[in-house]
């Protein structure tokens, strides 16, 4: 085994409560309805082609990307278009949904439902791309970010090394863990898949040293594949964001502003990788994904294999409550948001749902800040929380941006940390949305 | 010992009497020309740098002021001094100063803790930008107030405060400047300038929310449903969007009484005549 790697400043080491992470991925079922957001990325909605009333299938067309920053979205379920309009997202805020009463299991046609793994990938690397747009694949770690954007590089830059995370540093979540250890193989057949889309060779999967289940498997796997290494992490919060991931596995440093790209490195999330060997290899478009439902208010916590649309409702039914839910959170629980909707759907983006008891969930009180400095000590962008707050206080924005508040990556370790329990990473995130805004 | 005393203060006198020479050439060389106008109208501003008037400051106003022709003044108008200062700066000029109507600050949102009450407890930092973006808000109605004061904290007169009954902002129109920080900064965009009205009689819709009635009205008891009985009284009052919009240029004293009285949630909020009797 090779060294372990990490990345220099800052980090915290959060309790992990990986209660979910022994327990095998089942199929979640079929809801009665699914809502399908036309939204599930960053970027334009897109455009809704399906009307009321119409029959679709499992991977029918629902909407068409609208501009580059947009992906396809397809139906998750066979069954009848009820309605199509803006219903509650997890946020309490109106987005634009396709809601479909499932009606059976009918597939479209050319879908490969068989377990078999293909492993010659005969599609060009412009079909690669192509496929990739067409099956409406965006960023699955939780930005949802689209993937096509990712693989087509600009001119000008090149790219020598592919970074798969199977870091997944969040406490709870446990979805990539099983991915890794059920699809091993698929996941580095998804890795070479992006290596000739990008014409290299080179393939890393990263993973951190607590998953050695997942670890052995990949290794196991990978002797195959001349090429694809795997590369165990120290465990470490927040190993899993893109910058501190490629500082680890190759020691180059994102500047300020910039994209991996601009190091020379492509980042795919292992779910991502899972997704393009699905789509290229099985013709599956993105429509379902590995959904860890867990936390102190869960009974029995589950990795679910979800159909995108499916309501969070109907997976908290399945795990069962333990206790009085103060908390339901949208992803994971340093960077997720806590939602108000306990109906809203799963998205693309979903890698968890959380359900903390009320007796669990503080409400902070606020002291003075005592200038102790462990904000600064655990930055992993090596910024100055503690000044940008003061500044942010004053309404000093332009000055928080002259000490780099936009590079902050709101992984929170700031206001994890901090022992008069400010709302540090409240602050930068205000700052950073006031700049933008001014722009 | 007396000698050292003298030769010390000797010396230090010598220093100050050529920094003194030197100090009165440099300023006579380096003089910027200041127009003694300008100064002179700068005064009687409120020196409250809010930027309410277009400029940048008070002394860019002045600026602005003092090399307008009488037509230019007319564009003229300090909010914050008012009346009182643009005929002071006016009668100053030799130009006459334009009437214009005192105005004050609006919320378009009637929901109190009472109306809308909260559904979730938001934890974090208590600002409404921040929270906006996170989330719908505690009362669910995502037009709404948030009710966490980012125009409190903004505002540069003091003139707006937390209700503690209702939660909700509350303008105090005589110290209200009409600066517009509060339009600017809510991120409902709740707030409007409207014509403080005679007597301080004004009517307006204090809801914000375009969703469809019933939707509305499960958050807010106090919503706009879009009804449109306002704008069979008085047919210059528009709904769009499911929210009605009563302009400034209908008359509050005529009008306001009844639309407010035949509104069927509350959301028409007409203010005055009660404080006049009181």
């Amino acid at each position: 085994m090779n060294k372990i790697k990490t990345f220099k400043i800052g980090g915290i080491h959060p309790n992990k409560y990986k209660i979910s992470s022994d327990i095998k991925i089942s199929d979640a079922g079929l809801p009665e309805t699914v809502i399908i957001p036309v939204r599930q990325h960053i970027g334009a909605p897109a455009k809704v082609l399906v009307q009321k009333g119409d029959k679709v299938k499992v991977g029918t067309l629902l909407a068409d990307l609208d501009g580059v920053v947009s992906a396809d979205v397809h139906s998750s379920v066979s069954g009848e278009v009820l309605k199509i309009e803006d219903q509650e997202v997890s946020n309490g805020y109106f987005e634009k949904m396709i809601t479909i009463r499932v009606e059976g299991d009918e597939w479209e046609e050319n879908i490969d439902r068989t377990p078999d793994i293909i492993r010659d990938i005969e599609a060009t690397p412009e079909e690669i791309v192509q496929i990739i747009r067409a099956s409406g694949i965006v960023g699955m770690g939780g930005a949802g970010f689209p993937t096509p954007i990712k693989v087509e590089i600009p001119e000008g830059k090149k790219a020598d090394c592919v970074i798969l995370n199977g870091i997944e540093c969040e406490p709870y979540l446990t979805a990539d863990d099983r991915l890794m250890q059920e699809y091993a193989e698929q996941i580095v057949i998804g890795a070479r898949i992006l290596n000739k889309a990008l014409g290299i060779q080179k393939a890393v999967i990263a993973v951190d040293e607590n998953k050695p289940a997942a670890i052995e498997a990949l290794q196991k796997v990978t002797r195959e594949y001349i090429g694809v290494n795997v590369q165990v992490c120290a465990t470490k919060y927040p190993q899993g964001a893109e910058k501190q991931l490629i500082e680890a596995v190759t020691g180059r440093e994102v500047p300020p502003g910039c994209l991996p790209i601009d190091v020379n490195c492509v980042v795919q999330n292992v779910g991502t990788a899972f997704a393009i060997y699905e789509a290229v290899q099985k013709h599956k478009p993105l429509f379902e994904r590995i959904v860890t439902v867990s936390g102190d208010g869960v009974k029995h916590p589950q990795n679910f294999r979800v159909r995108v649309g499916t309501p969070a409702s109907y997976l908290i039914d399945k795990v069962g409550k333990n206790g009085d839910i103060g908390k339901i959170i949208f992803g994971g629980p340093m960077m997720g948001l806590s939602g108000i909707n306990i109906d809203a759907p799963v998205t693309k983006t979903t890698s968890g749902i959380l359900l903390l008891r009320t007796e669990n969930v503080v409400v902070p009180e606020v002291s003075p800040c005592i200038r102790c400095g462990t904000c600064v000590e655990v930055c992993p962008q090596g910024l100055e929380p503690f000044a940008i707050t003061n500044f942010v206080r004053n309404g000093e924005y332009q000055e928080a941006k002259k000490i780099h508040v936009l590079d902050c990556i709101e992984c929170g370790c700031c206001a994890y940390s901090c022992p008069a329990r400010i709302p540090l990473l409240d602050y930068c995130k205000l700052a950073k949305y006031e700049i933008r805004k001014k722009k | 010992m007396t000698s050292l005393i003298l030769f010390n203060v000797l010396i230090l006198s010598m220093i100050a009497v050529i920094a003194a020479i030197v100090l009165y050439f440099t300023a006579k060389k380096f003089q910027v020309e200041n127009n003694p106008l300008v100064d002179e109208i700068a005064a009687m501003l409120p020196q409250a740098n809010c930027g309410a008037c277009g400029s940048a400051g008070c002394q860019n106003f002045a600026e602005k002021c003092a090399a307008a022709t009488a037509d230019d003044f007319a564009g003229l108008y300090c909010p914050v001094g008012g009346q009182k200062v643009m005929s002071k700066i006016a009668e100053r000029l030799g130009y006459k100063a334009q009437e214009k109507e005192r105005t004050c600050a609006v919320l378009h949102c009637n929901g109190t803790c009472q109306n809308a009450p909260d559904k979730v407890q938001y934890i974090g930092l208590k600002s409404c930008r921040l929270a906006s973006r996170v989330f719908v808000g505690n009362t669910g109605c995502p037009n709404g107030c948030l009710r966490m004061g980012d125009c409190v904290r903004n505002c540069p007169f003091g003139a707006i405060e937390l209700n503690k009954v209702t939660g909700l902002p509350q303008v105090n129109p005589d110290k209200c400047t009409s600066c517009g920080a509060c339009v600017r900064i809510c991120p409902r965009g709740l707030f409007e300038i409207r014509p403080m009205g005679k007597n301080g009689v004004r009517v307006y819709v204090a809801c914000n929310n375009t969703q469809k009635g019933a939707q509305a009205r499960k958050n807010c008891k106090a919503a706009c449903i879009g009804c449109m009985k306002c704008s069979k009284i008085c047919p210059d009052v528009k709904v769009e969007n499911n929210l009605s919009h009563i302009p400034t240029t209908i008359s509050a004293e005529e009008f306001g009484e009844q639309l407010a009285a035949n509104c069927p949630t509350g959301a028409i909020i007409f203010t005055g005549k009660k404080n006049e009797q009181n």
